[in-house]
């Protein structure tokens, strides 16, 4: 195995992405910004269901904190300044994370995946009841926010290629921070947790304390996801928060492959040119307006057929090669 | 709040725990029985409204016979839909049941859209109970609310009969407490989950056509229903019916009552409920008891 060059995809990945913008149509580069977007989401959400074991299905609610912040925050004035805009999305969503894993931690399994919805339908109802959130039309961000500094601009987030640079960027740091937690004391001390936390706890681990840090830290790269998808639609609703997102995030890795960054990524891209390919009407005609019945039965063979999802796929042929050879 | 005021209030909270208690009684049985996570067990409850909606007309004043002809339709369906797709899915990982009745429900909404279209509906309410009651001068109660809630106390005291007193409730029982030894004794497992989900399906959609004439038909309607259920669920204990009942009616009291004092963040409460009761007890009010 050579685990010493990882790195080479990804990097060639971003590599790639970074010389897109010059061969894109405004439509694709909008639709690959958007797919980056979700693929910082499901990175976010593998942390805890890939490499600590912890299916959660209210991660929207991070995403759509992060956002609302994001809009919120930013006010009617004129342009806010990256400077203090996003880490404060950023933050909000870990706050709500901690407050949440806090809770949600003391319970296991099947518990643990009801409660997290719960706890997102909460932040999905004080957004779309009260004059918080704006109502069920959610609000609209009116300045993109900028990154001033001795008097130049030097990130204008309303220009659609600073955008796509500051969201590649996100999900390459993104990408690195989860890879460099993998392989980190903490990373192996969540890879016990997932195999065997009596085990864990039994070496002396405070594996409460080590799923609460994945917990918040998760929240937060969700937050950041959502504060980009607020700044690229001008615009937060709450259906952001609704647990629809949250099955689609899962979805996304499970589509990808649970277990792998690459997984996570693959599942984001895939999940989301299948939602744009059913509901394309150019492409499907009169089929398009019932996406949801073929997005739905492909989710039900995907499952069915593929259950290490795609990225499983490559490892079976790799496996079969190796098999061979040797 | 006067007396009259707060009676009716606890008369409402009744009946949504009551209609609440039908959905997430077969939600936790068949999640205790069979361990599946089913997300789609909302659809059951638009189902059962839905089809309300469309026997209606065909039964005219009959509305009980159409009780009885919905709740034998859905349960057919629910042993079908047992039979093609959820037995296949048991021995699969939490998460890929989530996902797979996730899915579930995107096609449910879809078939639901082609057949009876994306409109809101209303459903009559039976003539012979039509009128109302009048409540300390002032305030009056609908009939119809009250007979919800009797129909309700009706199937729950079947429920509570057919788990605790026949054979069927004791191979529940013991298929909630321990699946394989069940399968060991030599009891058709696969028939009781049959039995069982069928029985899930026909409950929720049961509380569907009840709420039918309450609330309008709407698309969508299922998904509201399944989370409160889940937190119910939570609340009561997985598995546990009598754990669903208590917490079924806490939750219809809290959300009545947050509605009442609480209006902007009344969606709120419920969702507060849950968590003070995990802080206090982890694994709900009733862990494994009946």
């Amino acid at each position: 195995m050579a685990t010493e060059h990882t790195w080479i995809v990804p990097a060639t990945a971003a590599l790639a992405l970074a010389l897109l913008p010059a061969v894109l149509t405004p439509y694709t580069q909008d639709l690959v910004v958007k797919i980056e977007i979700y693929a910082i989401f499901a990175l976010s959400l593998e942390l805890l269901v890939g490499m600590t074991g912890l299916v959660s299905l209210g991660h929207a609610a991070f995403l759509g904190i992060g956002a609302y912040v994001a809009v919120r925050a930013s006010g009617e004035g004129g342009a806010a300044s990256l400077l203090w805009l996003l880490p404060a999305a950023v933050l909000a969503a870990a706050a709500y994370a901690f407050f949440v894993g806090l809770l949600s931690l003391r319970t296991q399994g099947v518990y643990f995946i009801m409660v997290t919805l719960a706890f997102s339908q909460m932040a999905y109802f004080v957004f779309h009841d009260t004059a918080v959130g704006g109502g069920s039309d959610g609000i609209f961000l009116y300045a993109k926010p900028v990154l001033a500094w001795a008097g130049g601009t030097w990130v204008d987030l309303d220009d659609r290629r600073h955008l796509y640079y500051a969201v590649l960027a996100a999900l390459a740091f993104t990408y690195a921070l989860l890879a460099l937690i993998r392989r980190s004391r903490f990373g192996h001390a969540l890879a016990g947790i997932h195999g065997n936390e009596q085990r864990m706890r039994a070496a002396g681990f405070a594996t409460y304390g080590y799923k609460l840090a994945a917990f918040v830290i998760a929240g937060a790269l969700a937050g950041l996801a959502g504060f980009l998808l607020a700044v690229k639609d001008g615009a937060v609703n709450p259906e952001l928060l609704s647990w629809h997102e949250s099955g689609a995030v899962l979805l996304m890795i499970i589509l990808g492959g649970i277990g792998s960054l690459r997984g996570a990524v693959i599942g984001a891209v895939t999940f989301t040119l299948l939602k744009e390919f059913y509901q394309s009407e150019a492409l499907l005609g009169a089929l398009a307006a019932h996406w949801q019945l073929t997005l739905g039965f492909t989710i039900i063979a995907f499952v069915a057929w593929l259950p290490k999802g795609l990225i499983g796929l490559a490892g079976t042929g790799a496996w079969r090669r190796g098999a061979r050879s040797g | 709040m006067d007396l009259a005021t707060f009676l009716v209030q606890c008369l409402n909270a009744v009946q949504y725990g009551l209609l609440l208690f039908l959905v997430a009684s077969g939600l936790t049985l068949i999640f205790g029985i069979m361990g599946v996570i089913n997300l789609a067990h909302g659809s059951f409850y638009m189902l059962g409204a839905y089809l309300a909606f469309s026997l209606a007309p065909l039964f005219g004043s009959q509305f009980l016979l159409m009780l009885v002809a919905g709740v034998l339709l859905s349960a057919l369906f629910g042993f079908v839909l047992e039979w093609v797709f959820f037995s296949y899915i048991y021995q699969r990982e939490h998460l890929q049941q989530v996902l797979m009745t996730y899915a579930l429900i995107l096609v449910f909404e879809e078939a639901r859209s082609l057949l009876v279209g994306n409109d809101v509906h209303g459903v009559p309410t039976p003539s012979w109970l039509s009128g109302s009651f009048a409540l300390g001068g002032l305030m009056s109660y609908p009939w119809y609310r009250v007979f919800a809630s009797a129909a309700c106390i009706v199937v729950a005291l079947v429920l509570y009969w057919v788990v605790n007193r026949t054979r069927l409730g004791m191979m529940i029982r013991a298929g909630a407490s321990n699946r394989d030894m069940v399968r060991g004794l030599g009891i058709d497992i696969t028939l009781l989950y049959r039995v069982v989900f069928a029985g899930g399906v026909a409950l929720a959609a049961l509380a569907g056509m009840i709420a039918a004439p309450l609330s309008s038909v709407y698309p969508g309607m299922g998904g509201s229903v399944l989370i409160v259920c889940f937190v119910v669920v939570v609340i009561g204990g997985i598995g546990s019916i009598t754990g669903a009942l208590v917490a079924s009616l806490l939750v219809g009291f809290v959300d009545t009552f947050g509605k009442v004092f609480f209006a902007e963040y009344s969606g709120v409460g419920v969702y507060l409920l849950m968590a003070i009761v995990l802080v206090w007890r982890p694994e709900g009010l009733m862990k494994r008891g009946y």
